[in-house]
């Protein structure tokens, strides 16, 4: 694997440069501590550093409403079968974000398969971007082991002073920047600003919460009936914003949108949110997470247990989003720290 | 962003086109369709799964297979007016078309009943999904031991399928009682919930399946009636309701802890599911 540099005074060219193939989406700052992926035409739209987008780049993977089908009543049941997608580069993704993009990866590829979302993350470049440093209080990165870089990239951007380091990862990477003449070979005094960056961040990126990684499942064994969940059930207002910011939220509703003539139309799939009340409703109208907390508890649990005893890997990614954006602000890591103080 | 737009094949979301080839009014609210695949296609079920039906414009749902797969060339669904779905596909004749996705789930394993007896309770609307198997059943009965069905509904007005449950009733070879909760003067049956049947069956426990189809709250109250007859928990069936949006196991609606109804279900052994809070 290689690596080149690239002059951040250079930031700018390489995105042009970029963007004269493919769309280009990087952290745009939106007004106090708000950031969001959005399409960007030069490297000066581009925040860096950035805190946690409003909403991760699952939004390019699983859009918020996706067309499946689109259908014409006047030809039966023959149906137009689709995917909706972009050729897309998406710079700077952090680490805690990567690992979000391989959750949904694993999740949507289990069979059988999501072809829609398959077709469209085959077609999706990403340049991940390490962070230096913390973002704010909410990350539990650390703690998620999400604060090094583990794969899901084709580059990855490290800030090392004057100049990024790039990792090239993957050929179709290699390809995407191979006529950039501003970019330089790394020597070996770049690689060793690299170390330099990673052995500081093992002083900075400590376990967030008094718990140990490996704590977390059996902590979730015995915590069922933890007083925390009535106690931030209490508190839920039941909005929803916790799934749709999560990286690794992926739950969905299919319903059918007619046109105007009511005779064609499409199949859309949309976000959906366990967190509301419907969700778990038959058509009889049991409930079955009729409560506030049954449901905090259940999201909490597809984070750290149900997922991990399925696809061996946990589906909290420790970016702080669902903590930083709860109305009533319920923490993520107050409620782990809670989980583990036995209840007298 | 502008995005572009392909078409696919073999997405999981694509619907086999179907068409109604006979409709029954069962009751009021409860119709049954017969339905074909486009070509003479099988649909090659298990009883016990399910299809999501899909109808343009109205979308999809859930509903189970109420067929045994060694009658017809088509198969049933018996579908309660319910829901914007159900409701518009009450309104669908013969011959209308609506699109097949499917069949999901793991339904009765009928290799493992074989050369047991079967005790099959259904309440309500659950003798739709019972009865792919009660017929199934039927078609292979020697290869059974004593086969009985335990039938629960509000009324008398509200049984289904009153012509086979009038054959199910006469067969030597099959024993068969009914109850209703709200009797009329015409009724001269039992009354009284359906675990009020359960005390006077004769069970062999170690040699019994009890397989149990009804309205959420029925179980738990089943289970324990069982469980006093010596019933083994690994020899308890459930087939569970829950909103099998997807069918796929990703949706997350049917979701029970770590598993999801519409592919590790809807029919699970009551030891393996028991721990699992809110399940029964």
């Amino acid at each position: 694997m290689d690596n080149v540099v690239l002059d951040k005074n250079k930031l700018n060219s390489f995105i042009v440069q970029l963007r004269a193939r493919h769309p280009v989406v990087a952290p745009v700052h939106r007004g106090y501590n708000r950031y969001v992926f959005d399409e960007v035409e030069n490297g000066d739209q581009i925040a860096i550093p950035y805190i946690p987008t409003i909403l991760p780049p699952k939004k390019y993977f699983m859009p918020q409403h996706e067309t499946l089908i689109e259908y014409d009543t006047r030809l039966g049941q023959t149906l137009n079968v689709v995917v909706e997608f972009a050729s897309l580069v998406i710079f700077g993704v952090h680490t805690c974000d990567l690992a979000g993009i391989q959750c949904l990866n694993i999740v949507l590829s289990d069979r059988p398969k999501d072809l829609h979302y398959l077709f469209r993350k085959n077609r999706v470049f990403i340049m991940g971007l390490e962070c230096n440093d913390y973002c704010d209080e909410y990350a539990s990165c650390h703690l998620m082991g999400n604060d090094l870089p583990k794969g899901g990239y084709d580059l990855f951007f490290t800030d090392i002073g004057e100049a990024f380091l790039i990792h090239i990862q993957t050929l179709a990477g290699q390809e995407l920047i191979e006529d950039m003449d501003f970019l330089r070979p790394a020597e070996s005094f770049h690689i060793k600003a690299l170390q330099a960056v990673r052995s500081r961040k093992k002083e900075i990126f400590k376990n967030e919460v008094d718990v140990e990684r490996d704590e977390i499942p059996e902590l979730f064994e015995r915590g069922f009936d933890h007083p925390v969940w009535r106690e931030i059930g209490n508190r839920c207002l039941s909005c929803g914003n916790c799934t749709n910011v999560c990286p690794t939220c992926y739950c969905y509703d299919v319903k059918d949108i007619p046109n105007l003539d009511l005779r064609s139309g499409r199949r859309v799939r949309v976000w959906d949110s366990c967190q509301n009340e419907p969700f778990a409703k038959i058509a009889s109208g049991e409930s079955f997470r009729a409560e506030r907390a049954d449901r905090k508890r259940h999201r909490f649990y597809r984070k750290f247990k149900y997922h991990n005893d399925r696809f061996a890997r946990y589906y909290c990614t420790g970016c702080g989003r669902c903590s930083r954006t709860c109305m009533a602000r319920i923490n993520l890591k107050e409620t782990i720290a809670a989980l583990k103080q036995v209840v007298p | 962003m502008k995005m572009e737009k392909v078409l696919i094949t073999d997405s999981s979301f694509e619907v086999k086109p179907a068409t109604i080839v006979r409709k029954r009014v069962l009751t009021d609210k409860e119709h049954l369709f017969e339905i074909r695949l486009e070509g003479g296609e099988a649909l090659n079920h298990d009883p016990g799964q399910f299809v999501e039906v899909s109808i343009l414009g109205a979308g999809e749902a859930p509903i189970s297979i109420c067929s045994s797969p060694t009658r017809r060339q088509g198969f049933e669904v018996c579908v309660r007016k319910i829901g914007k779905l159900t409701t518009v596909m009450h309104n669908l004749e013969v011959g209308d078309t609506l699109g097949i996705r499917g069949p999901y789930g793991k339904g009765f394993p009928v290799g493992i009943l074989e050369g047991h007896d079967l005790l099959l309770i259904a309440g309500g609307l659950g003798l739709a999904p019972l009865r792919s198997l009660i017929n199934y059943v039927m078609d292979n009965r020697r290869d059974f031991g004593r086969v009985s069905i335990l039938l629960g509904c509000n009324t008398p007005q509200s049984i289904l399928f009153g012509d086979e449950v009038d054959l199910w009733s006469s067969r030597i070879d099959v024993s068969f009682h009914c109850t209703v909760d709200r009797a009329d003067p015409d009724w001269k049956g039992h009354v009284g919930a359906i675990t009020t049947l359960i005390p006077g069956e004769t069970i062999d426990p170690d040699y019994t399946f009890a397989i149990i189809v009804g309205p959420p709250v029925m179980y738990k109250y089943v289970i324990k009636e069982l469980l006093a007859k010596g019933v083994p928990e690994s020899q308890i069936l459930v087939s569970l309701e829950r909103h099998m949006k997807c069918g796929l196991g990703k949706c997350g609606h049917c979701q029970i802890h770590n598993i999801y109804c519409c592919q590790d279900g809807p029919v699970f052994r009551y030891d393996r599911i028991k721990n699992l809070r809110g399940a029964i």
